[in-house]
């Protein structure tokens, strides 16, 4: 009984551990990245080249007081990043890292994955509205608005997931992808793929997307009171999710932990010593680098733009593939089925 | 696991209207014009062709297909037919009053046809969850054409009332529906039947049947469940009113034919004093309220609470012959209930709402011919031998004393005597009455022969509504009125020549 | 430990439940209501009817409740005026919950009802939940399940029936056609500038 729980909670901090600090390095990545592709420097003072930079963010986020507005419902205040951060850990309980390397490996792993990420939004309601300020409450109705709709395109690309690997469960989506890079679901997924995608910039409310703390237009959105350590979850909770919708990416539809040259003669047995989980935190590298050229190359989408999108272009587009990728299963066509 | 491919050819009636829903949906948003003419026609000719399948493929046919789900015999293929013949007639007074008031849009005859697929589906139902679901997609087209008319308070309100009541009743009866799948382990009616006809019925099933009992009673409209009706069936726009008070009547006798009678059929003895003290207070209730009104629409809806009443009291005769009496009353109603609110509607104009009694002072001096058909319509309600409402009383009584209720049968005939004397009191304020000089700047009175051309919506815009005095200028066109009196003829001729649907009503329930 | 649990997780149910119905703030008992839902998607879960529990997450907390908190946070609800009958109505609601709840009990005492066991099938080792709802959900249950199908249509024109009206006139609406449709010419004009009668400001 004890060693199970000693077992379970060595996994669960195995993950996170691991997680707080990708998320610390991933705000550097960013500011570096960025400031590179907008001709700066980005940060280079704290430690060589800067690296010490996220740790230096994180002490002063710690010892800043968290201020709480006078007219501020107190409680809600203080449960909102609580309630942002706790489903955007849980999520990460059923990723797998490598073949059967997860927290827990359960059959409905999709669903649980959008169980979760659907819970984050109370974080972005209740910060919004116990904050008692016009902004933040703006910020709330928009965020919440535009994550209901595009859940709806998220869950339906999922939808053409599962109908391709026949299976919920995170690691069989992987291991029905097994084989070289053209035999992964990117291919005959390609739509969904891209409406995932997008989908899931939109869900975690980041660039072009992020009219939710859009701060030329309303200051920072739902988070506008929050300082201190209460930012800082916020902060975490967002990143997090960001990090989990790159992996995912790489889990549906880009082959999880197979190297991309796997079965082909020569290269493939080149690149075996590579592990799995390498793959994967690469392929999931490079989705997460995506998100910051996206920051740093599109303008914002205006709100009724974005919900035209969202309404009138991802969901008649998923529920078309869909349809076609019913035909293909049934047909039996290529590679995939 | 074992699966049969389900016979889709037997459920063609509801394929091809929800195929027809989906063609109809796309037309009307590429028809322009105010009169929605391609909508209408489109819909009337989708829901006559759904009679004709109703009858050609299903009649004679008694089978289940869909894992148990769809039932196919010959009272669902009367049910059918009867439900979407009984829309078109609704559906056809619908045009000039929706028009006037600029609720003509598309999507009123799309929920009267999702209403009547709704229907269909109940007619049909073989498991309590197909039943369910028949009666939420029932409700729910309701709920939306009561509230159509957005920008009357009434409405809303009424819309609301309807709308809270409503999802309380289908709570209770879906909690009901929940006792009784644990009761008998099975979804499926006949399983359920079977295990009610045990020696000794899981208790589950009786306390499952008596909330089953008020979810049905309520879309009835039987008191003491009958709050919602005055208020929906005096706020919502008439043609809606008149739809409500047609068909989905139907439906609910169809939803209690399936429900309590083949599924827990064996049952009825505990049902019985429920639906007898159901049938007793409405009857009391709807006869001594109407009495009170002032307001034609809502006094129709006491009696309709009141006619509900005879409907319960035949089918707690529980035997086959009091449920053909129930489907025959039910029918009955549902032509009268649509030449009563017809009239309404064609006395309606822009401006005005005919729904005073007193508006109806001297009816019979600008129009004898709408007159008559008031006059017939009432008597009918009344049930003075020679009309349909005299058969339909007739038959329940009948079945009321073969199955030795006899207290009830006398009452109920003491509630018809009271329910003469509101039917009567119209027709004494339209043929007796003076009509009262209206006041001074509003329109003349129309004398007997005029008032048919050129006095539309243009030249009475501005009276208000239903104040006592107002002349009735009639809003309809002549083929409406045409309509409307041959909906009154048929209630003479169906009542001087009832054989026919009396004994189809009791064929397709087994009796006679 | 599954007893502990259970009790656990039921004992929050109910108390959330109690106070979405006796809280004065909608917004908190919206809160409650999903706190309510979740320890009931929970309670699923452990009965082994996780893909109905995670089910009435994503639908229920995910979404539903999202839209509802969203539109009473927006509205100013009054909850004194919607209290007022609250003690006169009491005593009836009580005798309705009273009757109820006997029933119920009547129900769970009696001999007849067997309620352990029979109906609730084993959780099998071979098939797991998610495959078997929708080995029957596409096959048995595909009549109900079309149905259900077309009330959700049926929803959708409802509601956009009694929400969009085209005639209102203070709306704001784009039109993306004619926004896309712009052209150089309606939005830019060249204006020449006579050099010599130029106002200078920084060289005169």
């Amino acid at each position: 009984m004890i060693e199970t729980l000693l077992w379970h909670s060595a996994k669960i901090w195995a993950v996170l551990i691991p997680l707080f600090v990708a998320v610390a390095y991933y705000t550097y990545v960013e500011r570096r990245v960025i400031g590179h592709m907008q001709d700066r420097r980005g940060p280079n003072r704290v430690g060589y080249r800067g690296l010490l930079q996220p740790i230096a963010d994180a002490l002063k986020l710690l010892f800043k007081e968290i201020t709480i507005p006078s007219q501020a419902n107190r409680v809600l205040f203080l449960i909102a990043p609580t309630m942002a951060i706790m489903p955007a850990l849980a999520a990460w309980a059923v990723v797998p890292f490598g073949e059967g390397l997860a927290v827990a490996d359960i059959n409905a792993g999709v669903l649980y994955i959008l169980a979760m990420t659907s819970l984050g939004i109370y974080g972005l309601l209740l910060a919004g509205w116990a904050s008692n300020s016009k902004y933040a409450l703006f910020g709330t109705m928009r965020a919440s608005a535009q994550i209901v709709s595009y859940e709806i395109a998220l869950g339906f690309a999922l939808v053409g997931v599962l109908m391709a690997a026949g299976t919920m469960n995170l690691g069989g989506i992987v291991e029905a992808q097994a084989g070289p890079f053209w035999e992964w679901f990117w291919l005959p997924l390609l739509p969904l793929f891209i409406v995932y995608w997008i989908s899931g910039v939109a869900e975690t409310n980041r660039a072009p997307f992020d009219i939710a703390e859009g701060e030329s237009e309303i200051v920072a959105g739902f988070h506008v009171e929050y300082s201190g350590m209460a930012f800082a979850i916020f902060f975490l909770a967002e990143y997090a999710n960001m990090l989990l919708i790159s992996l995912l990416a790489a889990i549906f539809f880009f082959g999880g932990w197979y190297s991309p040259f796997e079965g082909i003669p020569v290269l493939g047995p080149a690149f075996d010593w590579v592990p799995g989980t390498v793959w994967v935190l690469l392929k999931a590298a490079f989705f997460a680098f995506c998100y910051l050229w996206f920051r740093a190359t599109f303008p914002r989408y205006r709100y009724d733009q974005l919900m035209r999108l969202g309404w009138k272009v991802l969901i008649p587009v998923t529920v078309v593939w869909l349809v076609v990728l019913t035909g293909l299963i049934y047909a039996g066509i290529g590679p995939w089925f | 696991m074992s699966f049969e491919t389900p016979d889709f050819s037997l459920a063609l009636p509801e394929i091809w209207l929800l195929g027809a829903i989906c063609v109809v949906l796309i037309v009307d948003l590429f028809v322009r014009g105010s009169r929605r003419s391609v909508t209408f026609f489109l819909t009337q000719a989708v829901l006559l062709v759904t009679a004709a399948l109703a009858i050609t493929t299903q009649w004679g046919v008694t089978e289940t297909t869909f894992s148990g789900h769809y039932v196919v015999d010959p009272l669902a293929a009367m049910l059918k037919a009867t439900l979407a013949l009984l829309v078109v007639l609704a559906l056809a007074y619908t045009r000039p009053y929706l028009e006037a008031r600029g609720l003509l849009q598309g999507e009123v005859y799309l929920l009267a046809l999702f209403a009547t697929l709704g229907m269909l589906i109940i007619a049909s139902g073989g498991s309590l969850l197909t039943l369910y679901l028949g009666l939420e997609m029932l409700s729910l087209s309701l709920y939306a054409l009561v509230a159509y008319h957005r920008d009357s308070r009434q409405a809303a309100e009424a819309a609301m009332k309807y709308f809270v009541l409503g999802a309380l009743a289908s709570g209770i009866l879906l909690y009901g529906m929940s006792m009784v799948y644990g009761g008998a382990a099975s979804l499926e009616l006949a399983v359920i039947a079977e295990a009610a006809a045990s020696e000794e019925p899981p208790l589950l099933l009786l306390f499952g049947m008596s909330f089953m009992l008020v979810g049905v009673a309520f879309k009835l409209g039987a008191a003491p469940f009958h709050a919602w009706v005055p208020d929906v069936y005096q706020g919502a726009p008439t043609p809606v009113t008149l739809f409500i008070s047609t068909a989905p009547k139907v439906a609910a006798v169809a939803l209690f034919l399936r429900l309590l009678v083949d599924g827990l059929g064996p049952l009825h003895e505990t049902l019985q004093p429920m639906l007898l003290i159901l049938a007793a207070v409405s009857l009391l209730l709807g006869n001594l309220t109407a009495i009170m009104q002032t307001n034609l629409k809502r006094m129709l809806a006491y009696s309709g609470i009141a006619h509900a009443g005879f409907i319960v009291l035949a089918l707690a005769a529980g035997t086959e012959a009091g449920h053909a009496a129930a489907l025959f009353y039910v029918i009955a109603y549902g032509i009268m209930a649509a030449g009563a609110f017809g009239l309404i509607i064609v006395l309606s104009s822009a401006g005005t709402e005919a729904e005073q009694i007193a508006d109806y002072r001297g009816l019979n001096e600008r129009h004898p011919i709408l007159a008559g058909v008031l006059l017939l319509l009432m008597i009918s309600m009344t049930g003075i031998p020679g009309t349909i409402g005299f058969y339909a009383k007739y038959l329940v009584l009948k079945a009321a004393v073969e199955a030795d209720l006899i207290a009830m049968a006398v009452l109920a005939v003491i509630a018809a005597v009271i329910g003469a004397f509101y039917y009567l009191r119209v027709l004494k304020v339209a043929y007796f009455d003076r009509p009262e000089v209206p006041p001074e700047g509003s329109q003349k009175p129309t004398g007997p022969n005029e008032g048919s051309v050129g006095e539309g919506e243009g030249a009475t815009p501005s009276r208000p509504d239903g104040a006592a005095g107002t002349v009735l200028v009639p809003g309809a066109s002549l083929p409406i009125r045409a309509l409307l009196v041959v909906n009154g003829a048929a209630v003479l001729v169906l009542g001087i020549f009832p054989e026919r649907l009396i004994a189809l009503c009791q064929s397709v329930l087994g009796a006679g | 430990m599954e007893q502990v649990i259970f009790y656990l997780f039921a004992g929050v149910l109910l108390f959330a439940a109690t106070m979405v119905i006796s809280v004065r703030n909608p917004v908190y008992a919206a809160l409650f209501l999903v706190l309510a839902f979740f320890n009931a998607a929970v309670l699923w879960v452990l009965v082994g009817a996780e893909f109905l529990g995670l089910a009435l997450i994503v639908v229920y907390v995910g979404a539903v409740m999202v839209l509802f908190l969203f539109v009473l946070m927006m509205l100013d609800v009054n909850t004194a005026a919607m209290r007022e009958g609250f003690t006169r109505y009491l005593p009836v609601g009580v005798v309705v919950a009273g009757l109820m709840l006997l029933q119920l009990i009547v129900v769970i005492l009696s001999e007849q009802v067997d309620l352990i066991g029979g109906l609730i099938p084993e959780p099998s080792a071979e098939v797991d939940n998610v495959h078997a709802i929708g080995q029957v959900l596409y096959t048995a249950y595909v009549y109900p399940f079309e149905i259900a199908a077309v009330i959700l249509l049926l929803a959708i024109v409802a509601a956009i029936s009694l929400t969009m009206r085209r005639q209102r006139p203070n709306t704001q609406r784009q039109d993306v056609p004619k926004q896309l449709s712009v052209t150089k010419e309606q939005r830019l004009r060249l204006v020449q500038i006579d050099k010599k009668n130029r106002r200078h400001t920084s060289d005169t």
